[in-house]
């Protein structure tokens, strides 16, 4: 006979927790990549100035171009873990199911062409409680962005929810 | 220097200008291919259907968050700053949708050297369906 675990917390998690891992490196950020990010995200209308206009920009206290604040400099990387998509298949027992519960991002400085982003995360904590769900486990994770002068641009905190 | 807007200009209650887009494949698709998401269920009717969205595919949660992003720059300008963005995603941006980021300014203070301002935002579509509730910081210039 097999029992439930009282706990969706693995000793895996509490190796890891407050842990950073490794860091990723962003390639060094274009000018047009920040103005299609820019038209992608306003499409149909035309993006802000700031992200495409270098004569513009210039004028204003940024000096030059400046990427949108959630312009993600790692996308398109040549080697990847795994391909994109999603399984059609349900996962099932408790502690399998999971789902996105949402994100804060706090902002730095901004990022412009010519930066290089380092990117590390970390488990940060979590807490576990009865929900309508059942036993839920709610992680708290931490995603550090720093450019090539070790300014701060964005530290993100990820809630993942597991029932 | 231009600015949209300064602190002393904006008090709790006030509403973030409502800022709309019109989401299908022409703008999902554009998305992905500067984020790198291509994912079955934002591209194909019969994956987001198994994904049990009866409509079929569905726009991607970031997005909305960029959204809330082009809502709050918009309004703020070029030379302020976004501080703070939190958001979860909730109902599913469905073809054709009309999204549209609201916000109102619930507090406002000077912090960290910074004169702050506090908004609750959510982005709605036209049945008037929050999916995506969250707040934003931004910091604005003073006139003083």
């Amino acid at each position: 006979m097999t029992t439930e675990p009282q706990t969706l917390v693995t000793p895996d998690m509490t190796e890891r927790q407050g842990v950073w891992g490794s860091e990723r490196v962003s390639p060094p950020i274009s000018e047009s990549d920040v103005r299609k990010w820019a038209i992608a995200c306003y499409w149909p209308e035309s993006p802000p100035r700031i992200y495409w206009d270098a004569a513009y920009a210039a004028t204003t206290r940024w000096g030059g171009i400046i990427a949108a604040p959630d312009f993600n400099p790692f996308a398109w990387p040549v080697e990847r873990e795994a391909p994109t998509g999603m399984t059609n298949t349900p996962r099932s027992g408790r502690g399998q199911r999971g789902m996105n519960g949402g994100q804060v991002d706090t902002y730095g400085v901004p990022m412009r062409p010519g930066d290089v982003i380092t990117s590390r995360n970390r488990l940060r904590d979590w807490n576990e409680r009865e929900t309508r769900l059942g036993p839920t486990l709610f992680t708290f994770s931490e995603t550090e962005w720093r450019n090539q002068r070790g300014e701060l641009v964005k530290l993100r905190v990820s809630t993942g929810i597991r029932y | 220097m231009t600015y949209n807007v300064h602190f002393e200009d904006v008090n709790v209650g006030d509403s973030l200008p409502a800022w709309s887009r019109t989401t299908d494949f022409m703008s999902w698709n554009r998305y992905a291919a500067v984020n790198d998401e291509f994912v079955y269920i934002h591209m194909d009717d019969e994956a987001g259907r198994a994904a049990l969205n009866e409509q079929g595919a569905f726009g991607m949660g970031n997005l909305r968050y960029a959204y809330i992003v082009n809502a709050l720059h918009d309004w703020i300008g070029d030379e302020a700053e976004i501080r703070e963005i939190g958001c979860q995603f909730r109902a599913i941006n469905q073809k054709n949708d009309t999204l549209t980021v609201v916000g109102t300014v619930t507090d406002k203070k000077i912090e960290d050297g910074e004169h702050r301002i506090y908004l609750d935002v959510n982005v709605v579509n036209q049945l008037g369906d929050a999916t995506c509730p969250g707040h934003a910081v931004v910091a604005l210039p003073a006139r003083t």
